[in-house]
């Protein structure tokens, strides 16, 4: 008996041991590209195309003899949309991998989990975020791509505004994108004349919000709804939406800007309006539109080695790529300080979202020029500037 | 005789603690290593409870959940030292545990099961809607843990902090499983009737320990989320709870050091699985299945016996 506690014992040491034994690599010359992305999860939808995107365009630089003469490695973790897990990659990356940049952070929860460890370690981040709060106020390593929500939300009121809507109401996830869409859009309403009548929410897993939604319909004088959220929930609205007969406008966020979003709302989609970044639409776009051909490319490439059709998403995740390599490039180097520099100094980069020029205040650098409204018309999103 | 090899395995875990940091070579293994210690600290209490009063419980990491945002409400909320938030927070929980405990361990097998199971999810329903109060599926911090102008800052403290922790967890189960208290639920565990009919008042000890169980996971979850820069309500919901109800299991039951096992060893296969990428759920799973099936008294005490069996 006695043996065989101690033996218990040790091999609970022996379990102890199992993660003290794999060490730190050695560093190398190669830039070391450290990223953690929701590839599996609710947030897949934006995770795993972003994962395609970096692989496939790290894969090529390589092949291309690297940037700045060096060789790219690239490591994913995948942290299945949970915030806690996503603070521990990034914590891996940063203390274990030794990484001299980050690229990642699918959504907004997964971002902000790690931006106090970057603040603290000085690590460049370029996050996929939704969300404004990602970059406002600005912190000094932290920049993204993505649009935020509150020039969707400008672009929608500005769109409203030109078809006489001022009395709106609003159905909102209560967490995350579609609370930080609400609130900004509760901020910015007032500039285009716009009125809030009613204000519902639900939470990101309700499986019917058929209750709001008749709320909605019951208040009077309601010129159209705008609904915040993404991944299955947009859906549900859109559904119910059609099923209580209600005949008012639909407006959504830049977060359904994709085809899967069509996929799940099926006819339900249709009529839909919302906010989206060019690449969406890349091959109704006039020749002349600056984004045009960025946008044609980088669908052709995405379509032809995924057999799968392109999001907005996996464009963020192109545009931050562009932008850390070109800053690599820029300073010859990867001295995280340096790089940092760069990336804040990007100016007129062209990318699947629009033109960038970053500042010191300005860690994203999109315009509103950089967005079109679409409508859902027989499956398909089309362009309705 | 059972005392004093319990207390030589609680010294050789004491000596691991206190050299494992020299394998440690950076924060992110100090982070891993902490949240091994955290699951432990939740499976050495529930294992109490499956594994020798051999009641199920599908809802403790409502518990760990509570316990959390009582520390993260009274903290930021209210301005209360963390450790007193930690004192109430394990108290609230320890009353809910008592007051639950009666009517649900009454049922016995799959009602016992699906009854917890329930509390676990009102818990974290109400986690996640009370949004004004808990912030919501986007979580609450909890801020710093610090007790007479001392603040916990670095991993290595937490380390140290968890790791002591664990210890005093580890210590307390030994002694309550050793006391009669123990025999009593072993009694319970083995034939609740035999208990009964020796006259072991079988429901005391079901209630007792269903409520130390529910501190322990208290507890840990009050450290935890002073730990995270933000707690979520994920971390109560239905998964975390067979997270942990699997740690025990796998491990192996009724062996607290089997139960510390189970939860470093599944807190830290998926950060090793990760070489593997897509196929990491693939072998976590193969792991698990090939355990449970060649296994089925779990880790600890399959290898123990074949250890002693061979060396015999």
């Amino acid at each position: 008996m006695r043996g065989k506690t101690l033996l218990t014992a040790l091999a609970a040491g022996a379990a102890l041991g199992v993660f003290g034994l794999a060490g730190p690599a050695p560093a190398a010359e190669t830039i070391k590209l450290g990223s953690y992305l929701s590839v599996t999860g609710p947030a897949s939808f934006l995770g795993a195309p972003e994962k395609k995107v970096l692989e496939h365009y790290v894969e090529q630089f390589n092949k291309a003899g690297g940037v700045a003469g060096r060789k790219i490695e690239l490591i994913i973790y995948d942290d299945g949309g949970a915030p806690d897990k996503a603070t521990s990659f990034a914590k891996r990356l940063i203390e274990n991998d030794k990484v001299d940049l980050i690229v990642g952070g699918s959504t907004t929860a997964t971002t902000m989990a790690a931006v106090p460890l970057v603040e603290a370690a000085g690590v460049p981040f370029l996050n996929l975020a939704g969300a404004v709060i990602a970059v406002e106020p600005a912190k000094k390593w932290v920049f993204k791509t993505p649009h935020t929500d509150r020039m969707a939300a400008e672009k929608v009121f500005a769109d409203m505004k030109k078809r006489g809507i001022t009395r709106i109401a609003m159905i909102s996830e209560n967490a995350g994108f579609g609370k930080s869409g609400h609130d900004q859009s509760l901020l910015v309403m007032a500039n285009y004349g716009i009125q809030l009548v009613a204000d519902e929410t639900y939470a990101p897993r309700d499986p019917d919000v058929t209750a709001q939604l008749t709320k909605i319909k019951n208040t009077a004088g309601v010129q159209a709804v705008f609904n915040w959220s993404f991944g299955q929930s947009p859906a549900i609205v859109a559904k119910n939406y059609r099923q209580l007969g209600i005949t008012l406008p639909l407006y959504m966020s830049h977060g359904v800007s994709s085809k899967e979003f069509i996929t799940l709302a099926g006819a339900a989609a249709e009529g839909i309006r919302l906010p989206a970044a060019g690449i969406v639409v890349a091959d109704q776009l006039p020749a002349t539109d600056i984004q045009k051909n960025v946008a044609m490319d980088f669908k052709k490439t995405y379509e032809g080695k995924y057999k799968e059709e392109v999001s907005s998403f996996g464009g963020h995740a192109y545009d931050a790529l562009m932008i850390a390599l070109a800053a690599i490039q820029r300073a010859n180097s990867i001295d995280k300080g340096k790089v940092r520099d760069e990336i804040e100094k990007t100016k007129g980069y062209v990318g699947t979202g629009g033109t960038v020029n970053m500042s010191p205040t300005d860690h994203m650098g999109l315009d509103l020029t950089s967005f079109h409204m679409v409508d859902v018309k027989n499956g398909n999103f089309v362009l309705n500037n | 005789m059972f005392r004093n090899e319990r207390m030589i395995g609680l010294a050789v875990l004491a000596v691991i603690i206190a050299i494992l940091p020299q394998f440690l070579p950076n924060n992110y293994y100090y982070d891993v290593a902490i949240q091994a210690g955290f699951n432990a600290i939740v499976c050495v209490g529930l294992n109490l409870l499956i594994g020798y009063a051999g009641q199920i419980s599908l809802g403790h990491a409502g518990f760990f959940g509570l316990g959390a945002y009582a520390s993260a409400i009274l903290c930021t909320r209210y301005g209360w030292p963390p450790i007193l938030a930690l004192l109430a927070g394990a108290l609230v929980v320890g009353v809910l545990a008592f007051v639950l405990a009666r009517p649900i361990l009454k049922l016995k097998g799959h009602y016992l099961a699906m009854a917890t199971l329930g509390i676990g999810i009102i818990i974290s329903i109400v986690l996640n809607t009370e949004a004004q109060i808990t912030g919501g599926p986007d979580g609450i911090s909890a801020g710093p843990f610090s007790i007479g102008g001392y603040t916990i800052k670095t991993e290595q403290t937490w380390y140290w902090v968890v790791g002591g922790t664990l210890l005093v967890a580890i210590w307390l189960a030994n002694n309550l499983v050793d006391s009669p208290v123990g025999r009593a639920l072993r009694a319970v565990n083995g034939s609740e009737v035999g208990a009964e009919v020796v006259g072991v008042d079988t429901a005391r000890y079901k209630v007792l320990v269903f409520v130390v169980s529910a501190v322990f996971a208290s507890v840990a979850g009050s450290l935890f989320a002073h730990y995270l820069p933000q707690i979520t309500p994920a971390k109560a919901d239905f998964f975390k709870s067979i997270e942990f109800v699997t740690m025990v299991v796998f491990g192996g039951m009724a062996s607290t050091f089997g139960s510390l096992v189970g939860a470093v060893f599944l807190s830290a296969l998926p950060q090793v699985l990760t070489v593997f990428e897509d196929y990491e759920a693939m072998i976590l799973g193969a792991i698990m299945m090939g355990t449970m099936i060649f296994m089925p008294r779990g880790l600890v005490p399959t290898l123990g016996s074949l250890l002693v069996r061979r060396r015999g």
